[in-house]
């Protein structure tokens, strides 16, 4: 019983060592004093995770001065989950964050934040009622504000970034507030037990529902509310983006598993349909914008969108399906969405980890001047690629298992032993089924482009040219990253069963593991052996490995400055494709949803109209959400603001005025 | 066992396969054509040659290859081509062998990239459109095809339109077809969406991916693409004509399996070369409707499945 609360004691003990540390110790010392503190506290996050997914009951409770009832923090199995996911990403980026000793992410604040913003998210994972739920939120987002604010000295860009994500968050905070506030209003209670008494199909918790799914979807980084994301992820120090897309978007989609499967289960089918279309737009914008971004951590965080997008996706029609009683699929929906979630704190933590090497490298984040990286930065370079082929959901990693459970749920949900469950449902499936492949299509292409640019032809400025190969701290994290993004996906059996475990005891009997750690839904029919499959390909590529070490025996490779060139004999580096030519066919493809703006200047030689000197291509894709929808607002707002400057003058006589006026008014209103 | 002829046969056939089609599209261009055994001895003199790397090259240019190859031979291995009998632990599941199918396109994606010439880089972006836009398609109308049989094992949907042939000219099974068609053309670049004989820049995808490739890592880029061709065309003309695949162990019936699949590849490969003389290649910005359209025709064949049916 002592085991979660003495942990979560321990959690929030060290985390305050930790902040005391960065504070007192001098900058010399702060990493390598902080640093393992902070890989403490997730540590101990893993361990407390661990023992609430094992079902141990207990927690902490923080009585209050405040006339409201006492703050409680004892995670349940889902909770526990998450507070694994969230440390295991802890540990990474702690380890990660040690390795960068000068800059922006190793000063005094930054040191002090990243332990309270680790331990605000275990709390979140942690919390039984709304009252600590929503204070363990706010600690994590201000612990974030800050951390990102970090840089605002060295670029200007930063406080703009910190402004948009503040207002976000808050928006998205105000949401789940007054979701809460209509449950308890409702049940009479703050604690989740006691909201989840509340009918399901009143429009009361209809109400609330919307309310926090819309909370949960913007701190997960979905439509409409994801606008702060491609600005404040490429300005914050890589292992905050790291921890961020890593470890805080899992947060959102807890809340919103919170309220699906805790606190609000069984609701109409709209609901699903609700959250489907939240999850489906967001995969499929997310994805568009990250294959036509040049920058690298741009194209990574709108890539978390899409992530996000396949989760949401995948909840809603698990509560679709639910709702017309197909719950072998169901169940295998939600699991899916959640094997999404663990795979996707694996394979983003380790991308943004990465890029983070190679930004440390080369100081340059823009693919168009990256290239030839991978015979400079051997490890980060395979590192990456490995990650790269898990967001790409290529076997054998864990983002395939995912998604390859995602789309089976998906397919055989719309039928239950040949009878068509409804209409509703035998259209949204194939629409899904489509959303999900053309999202894993154009996934493909955009890590094809972000790999293949940055890290193989040709080095495209000084700065790529001349990398020098990270610190072994940076590349510890980035193997453990690597490694558990090909261990969870070739062991998706053990994974999976243990998933089902923290999700409920219904969901147990629909997973089974089969052949070497493979998994089986017998719900279904359908199963996945990954080992075996590995296994197989490896039979069949040894002749094919024979047939190449014995021809390599016989036939040297030469090696050539260029062998064909392309045509030409004297191809430069910038002739090459860069990132933005590769994305250029898919931006006219996609021409109406994008609305790039291009400005195209020919400069002729001298007199000529035929002789060109130089042109200049200048492309920009927009954030059609940004430009469309908050530009708007922004603008009425402004407008506003103009008028009450004018109001305000500050001129005394004014102001009497004013007062004058209101007296008036009062008496006229009161003689009545 | 069966998964063993099969790599073996298509191993074998694929290049006679690519010879037939362009052996075909000579005659019928008033050509004399090289003959059907030409892409043999292509291969052939490929292996016997010292390959020739950029200094710039990475080792992507020898992996990629090779990825592509066992790529392609994995796919001859998992797809219903002689027989439906399925590898223990390992079903054709449709979205397994898309995955794989998926594996070499990026291999072959990044060798494109390898290289460090405009022109990889050109075909590598090309192809990758091409291959995001083409995904849905080809999932839809498998999707579709998978209705009937209740499960997205290809083995098993072949073997419930052979045991029920009636659901082989439905026009739900019509709709995907055609849509699976038109995905396949464009997954394995062939016209109207890739010219595979030209070298021309404004055509061609396939051929500028391989352009810096020689010696070796350019026989294991053919070959692995061929036998994607033939495999892809073996499963087609399965889902059509089942007739033949082999459903239960047996030496003869081994036996017939291979000859009918390889008479069924080999038809639907002149059907191919046959078509391709008389159609042109559409412009690379007007492949997306294509396979806009042939993604509304898999679309309405999944739900018409679904209510009609």
């Amino acid at each position: 019983m002592m085991g979660i609360g003495a942990g979560l004691l321990v959690q929030l003990v060290v985390a305050l060592m930790a902040v005391i540390v960065a504070v007192v110790v001098p900058a010399l010392w702060r990493a390598r004093l902080g640093g393992p503190l902070c890989v403490l506290v997730s540590a101990a996050g893993c361990v407390t995770g661990v023992l609430a997914m094992s079902g141990e009951l207990g927690g902490l409770v923080v009585p209050l001065a405040l006339p409201v009832d006492a703050l409680q923090f004892s995670p349940d199995r889902l909770g526990g989950l998450f507070m694994v996911v969230v440390s295991g990403v802890g540990v990474l980026v702690s380890l990660y964050g040690m390795g960068s000793v000068r800059g922006p992410g190793a000063s005094r604040t930054s040191w002090a934040a990243l332990p309270v913003f680790l331990v605000g998210m275990q709390l979140v994972s942690a919390s039984a009622d709304t009252l600590s739920f929503l204070l363990a939120w706010e600690v994590m987002t201000l612990a974030s504000t800050v951390l990102l604010l970090a840089n605002h000295s060295n670029r200007a860009t930063v406080a703009s970034a910190t402004i948009w994500y503040s207002v976000m968050s808050q928006l998205s905070f105000f949401f789940i507030l007054a979701g809460f506030a209509v449950l308890a209003a409702v049940s009479g209670s703050t604690g989740f037990a006691a909201m989840a008494t509340v009918p399901p199909g009143s429009w009361e918790a209809s109400v609330a529902f919307v309310l926090l799914i819309l909370g949960f979807a913007g701190k997960a980084e979905l439509v409409p509310l994801h606008v702060w994301v491609p600005k404040m992820l490429p300005e914050a120090p890589s292992h905050v983006a790291a921890a961020m897309s890593g470890a805080m978007v899992k947060i959102g989609v807890y809340g919103a598993l919170v309220v699906c499967v805790r606190l609000l289960p069984g609701g109409p089918p709209w609901w699903g349909v609700l959250v489907m279309i939240l999850g489906g737009v967001s995969a499929l914008y997310g994805i568009l914008q990250a294959s036509v971004s040049s920058n690298l951590k741009v194209l990574l965080a709108y890539s978390t969108t899409e992530n996000m997008g396949l989760a949401f996706l995948g909840v809603g029609a698990s509560m679709l399906l639910r709702s017309y009683a197909a719950v072998p699929a169901a169940d295998a929906a939600l699991l899916a969405s959640l094997l999404l979630v663990v795979s996707h704190a694996a394979f983003k933590t380790t991308l943004f980890l990465g890029a983070g090497a190679v930004d440390h490298a080369t100081g340059e984040m823009d693919l168009d001047r990256l290239g030839g990286l991978g015979r400079r930065l051997p490890l980060t370079a395979a590192t990456f690629g490995v990650a790269s082929l898990g967001a790409a959901a290529l076997p054998i990693t864990s983002g395939f298992v995912a998604e390859w459970m995602l789309l089976q749920a998906l397919i055989h949900g719309s039928r239950i032993e040949g009878n068509v469950v409804s209409v509703a449902a035998s259209v949204a499936m194939p629409m899904a089924v489509a959303v999900v492949a053309l999202t894993a299509g154009l996934a493909l292409l955009t890590f094809v482009k972000g790999y293949g640019i940055a890290f193989l032809a040709r080095p495209r400025s000084a700065a790529a040219s001349s990398a020098q190969e990270v610190p072994p701290a940076m590349h510890v994290s980035l193997v453990a990253g690597a490694l558990s993004v090909v261990v969870l996906g070739l062991l998706p059996g053990p994974l999976a069963a243990v998933i089902a475990s923290c999700v409920g005891p219904d969901i147990v009997p629909h997973v089974r593991s089969v052949g070497l750690a493979g998994v089986e839904l017998p719900g279904i029919g359908v199963l996945l052996d990954p080992v075996t499959f590995l296994l197989l390909t490896v039979l069949v590529a040894v002749p094919v490995m024979v047939a190449v070490v014995v021809s390599a025996r016989r036939h040297r490779p030469r090696r050539s400055a260029l062998p064909w060139g392309g045509g030409g004999s004297r191809a430069r580096p910038r002739m090459q494709y860069t990132a933005t030519s590769y994305a250029e066919p898919l931006v006219r493809v996609f021409d109406d949803v994008l609305k790039p703006s291009r400005d195209v200047q020919v400069t002729h030689v001298g007199e000529s109209r035929y002789l060109v000197e130089r042109v200049e291509v200048e492309q920009r894709v927009s954030d059609v959400f940004e430009s469309r929808l908050y530009r708007p607002v922004l603008n009425v707002a402004q407008r506003f603001g103009v008028l009450a400057r004018q109001a305000q003058n500050g001129s005394i006589h004014r102001y009497l005025g004013y007062s004058f006026i209101a007296f008036l008014t009062v008496l006229i209103v009161v003689s009545f | 066992m069966v998964a063993l002829v099969q790599v073996v046969l298509f191993v074998a056939v694929a290049p006679v396969l690519v010879g037939v089609i362009r052996q075909v599209k000579a005659r019928l261009e008033g050509r004399a054509g090289a003959g059907i055994w030409q892409p043999w001895r292509d291969l052939r003199k490929l292996l016997r040659k010292d390959p020739v790397r950029a200094q710039d090259s990475s080792w992507m240019l020898r992996a990629g290859p090779v990825a592509l190859l066992v790529s392609s031979l994995v796919l001859c291995v998992l797809l219903p081509l002689v027989g439906t009998l399925p590898v223990p632990l390992i079903p054709s599941d449709l979205f397994v062998i898309v995955a794989v199918m998926l594996v070499g396109v990026v291999a072959l994606a990044l060798v494109g990239l390898d290289a460090g010439t405009a022109f990889g880089g050109m075909g590598s972006s090309r192809h990758m459109t091409v291959a995001a836009l083409v995904e849905p398609t080809l999932l839809l109308s498998v999707y579709a095809l998978s209705v009937p049989a209740g499960s997205s094992t290809l083995a098993l949907i072949v073997q419930t339109r052979l045991f029920s042939p009636a659901i082989i000219i439905s026009p739900v099974s019509l709709l995907a077809l055609v849509a699976l068609s038109i995905a396949v053309m464009a997954e394995t670049g062939r016209l109207p969406v890739d010219n595979p004989s030209t070298h021309l820049e404004v055509t061609m995808l396939h051929e500028a991916m391989v352009l810096e490739a020689s010696g070796r890592d350019l026989a294991w880029l053919e070959l692995g693409s061929w036998l994607k061709l033939a495999a892809l065309l073996g499963l087609l003309s399965n889902l059509m004509v089942p007739w033949g695949v082999l459903t239960d162990f047996s030496l003869p019936g081994v036996a017939f399996g291979v000859v009918t699949v390889v008479v069924k590849v080999l038809l639907l490969g002149v059907v191919l070369s046959v078509g391709e003389t008389f159609l042109a290649k559409v412009r690379l910005f007007r492949v997306p409707e294509l396979l806009a359209g042939s993604f509304t025709l898999a679309f309405l064949a999944v739900t018409a499945s679904y209510l009609v049916a």
